[in-house]
């Protein structure tokens, strides 16, 4: 028995290491037919390393008071030796972030993803959506910059239009009457050490679900239908390690080509990634003439704006907020919104298709709004919008019935 | 022990109700522990001490000026309003969401049309009630942006609120309410006092 083969016995014996590297790589058997919809997965990993280590290297040189954060930001861009880069490599990787786990949802939604039996598996991602949110907007108030700050004021009111206890409640998330350092301090604690605790937890428990249930594919087919008898082993299957670790390193190639063009060449963005405003120090006084959250943002708060109107027993202001609310939770109910006999877009009939597009359609319009000062010409594009971007969910469970599929395969296509 | 517990699969009454009562001590102890903790993220007594009222010299103010004063970390403007911005507050009255200040967001003494205790000074928090953004002094009349009928007003640049001059909200903008009027008194002709009403607690 060679040295490393004793050693590795050595761990075995106390740790399931053998094991676990069987279950979850080498002998992971994932559908053989992914395509490119599937790179965003790993590479959502690898943006979530690059937020954590760039964000430890942050936290030395960062001071989290409202008198000095914005001056300690602009210290780590210009005297910290390699600050701009490590600076950069954060807000870049927190747009990248959203974009590569927008594709992967998207993947979700064209194949059926959040289908049975992976309705948990999708849930948990939405919680890491909620999570992936949450630390967005507790950085971005970091800077202390105007849009940090009047950023987190309209944001932390929306709690305040919660009816009884909005008030209690702002306060208490603000500890302080006003959005001020109390609420900058704390911030700071949620987004360094909360929220990362609960997302990689969550991250963890996602890939054990995933694990569990197995992988969807771009044909819907349940691959552990289909066992080879003697070996137990898929037939449409092949071992995650080395057949898609070697496939994502590729997409992980190209994704930091695009990654460090974005670094060195456009780190702002043209304001999309980085906002003009951003660099004025926050002013309690006075709000920018022109505000906008980032763009990953924008689509929801369009819908926030678009309600101008009373309706029923609530006023326009709490109608604004739970439709933002509203936006972003009705993902979770997808996987029984779906009436479709088959999982996957390349079996679905017309209908679905249809409302996918003007779905998609609709997130693009409501977030380019969401970038726009209101006109009142704006405003009633993202009430039609709004109302787009709602349907594609709760008429689901009619049109994916009555929509013309295609038999699914039994076994996944060449 | 062990017996017992392998021996009975099914719990007895006894065993059962040990269980319900130790999960319940249990999570009574697990509020009263977070509750300290929950509570830590209260304003601070040091915040709580911070609201003192701010004393404000207005001679200065030209009419049509607008002043901004900073009452416990809020923006609070002071406007000095012409005859002609005035008039408008009587025009506009139709497009108002409550144009007599019936929802409480203002002292008695301000429940008029002015808002106001004396009708050319307008004293008011320049916080949006929509979500706390600080609306725009916008007195020109008809700009290009906000359409002809613009009489002068706040425009909120976040989500399009639309106040008048007296900071009273227009009927279909997000914002639900007129903006608030804190308490203020004059302690003499040109010397305002903001956030309280007697020179005494001040």
């Amino acid at each position: 028995m060679s040295k490393q083969n004793s050693m590795i016995e050595w761990i075995d014996k106390r740790f399931p290491l053998t094991s676990n590297w069987k279950a979850h790589l080498s002998e992971y058997y994932a559908p053989k037919n992914f395509n490119f919809w599937y790179y965003f997965g790993s590479l959502a990993l690898l943006v979530l390393v690059n937020q954590l280590i760039t964000g430890i290297f942050l936290t030395m040189n960062y001071k989290p008071d409202a008198s000095m954060a914005f001056a300690s930001v602009e210290y780590i861009m210009r005297d910290v030796d390699y600050g701009w880069l490590i600076r950069y490599m954060h807000s870049t990787g927190a747009s990248m972030f959203f974009v590569v786990v927008y594709l992967h949802m998207f993947r979700g939604m064209m194949y059926g993803s959040y289908r049975k039996p992976r309705e948990l598996l999708w849930l948990v991602g939405m919680a890491i959506f909620f999570v992936l949110m949450s630390l967005a907007f507790t950085g971005y108030i970091l800077p202390w910059g105007q849009m940090s700050y009047w950023g987190a004021q309209v944001i932390v009111s929306m709690f305040g239009a919660i009816p009884v206890v909005g008030e209690t409640l702002q306060q208490w998330l603000l500890g302080d009457f006003t959005l001020s350092d109390a609420a900058l301090n704390r911030f700071f604690a949620y987004h360094v050490v909360t929220l990362p605790v609960i997302l990689v937890t969550l991250v963890f428990v996602h890939v054990l679900a995933l694990h569990e249930v197995g992988s969807n594919n771009p044909d819907g087919v349940e691959i552990k239908a289909n066992k080879n008898p003697k070996t137990n082993i898929p037939v449409d299957g092949i071992p995650f390690h080395p057949y898609y670790t070697v496939k994502d390193i590729v997409g992980v190639v190209v994704f930091l080509i695009v990654f460090c063009g974005i670094i060195f060449f456009a780190p702002e963005m043209g304001g999309y990634f980085l906002e003009y405003n951003n660099f004025i120090p926050a002013n309690t006084l006075q709000t920018p003439d022109h505000i906008a959250p980032v763009w990953y943002f924008t689509p929801y708060y369009s819908m926030l704006r678009a309600v101008t109107v009373n309706f029923l027993w609530v006023d326009a202001k709490l109608w604004g907020v739970i439709l933002m609310a509203g936006s972003v939770v009705i993902f979770c109910f997808l996987p029984w919104l779906d009436r479709s006999p088959v999982k996957s877009i390349r079996y679905k009939g017309p209908y679905f298709k249809i409302a996918l597009t003007l779905f998609v359609i609709s997130f693009f319009v409501l977030g380019w709004l969401g970038t726009k000062s209101p006109t009142p010409l704006y405003t009633l594009l993202a009430q039609i919008f709004t109302v787009i971007y709602f349907a594609f969910f709760i008429l689901m469970p009619w049109y994916s019935k009555i929509d013309k599929t295609k038999p699914e395969p039994k076994r996944v296509k060449e | 022990m062990a017996d017992s517990f392998s021996n009975n699969n099914e719990m007895s009454g006894r065993r059962k109700f040990l269980v319900a009562a130790t999960s319940v001590a249990g999570g009574i102890a697990s509020a009263a522990i977070a509750t300290p903790f929950l509570l830590s993220m209260m304003p601070s007594e040091r915040a709580k001490a911070a609201g003192a009222p701010v004393e404000v010299d207005i001679s200065k103010l030209e009419p049509g000026m607008l002043l901004m004063v900073e009452w416990r970390g809020k923006v609070v403007w002071v406007l000095n309003r012409t005859s002609e911005m005035l008039e408008t507050l009587v025009k506009v009255e139709g497009e108002l969401a409550d144009p007599n200040s019936e929802k409480k967001q203002q002292p008695e003494y301000a429940k008029n049309r002015t808002r106001s205790i004396k009708p050319q000074i307008l004293v008011t928090e320049g916080v949006c009630t929509h979500l706390g953004c600080s609306p725009v002094f916008r007195k020109e009349i008809a700009p290009a942006d906000l359409g002809p009928d613009w009489m002068g007003g706040f425009f909120c640049p976040c989500h399009g609120s639309k106040f008048d001059l007296a900071g009273r909200v227009y009927k279909s903008v997000p914002a639900p309410s007129n903006m608030v009027v804190p308490p203020h008194t004059y302690l003499s002709d040109d010397r305002l006092l903001i956030g309280s009403e007697s020179e005494g607690s001040a």
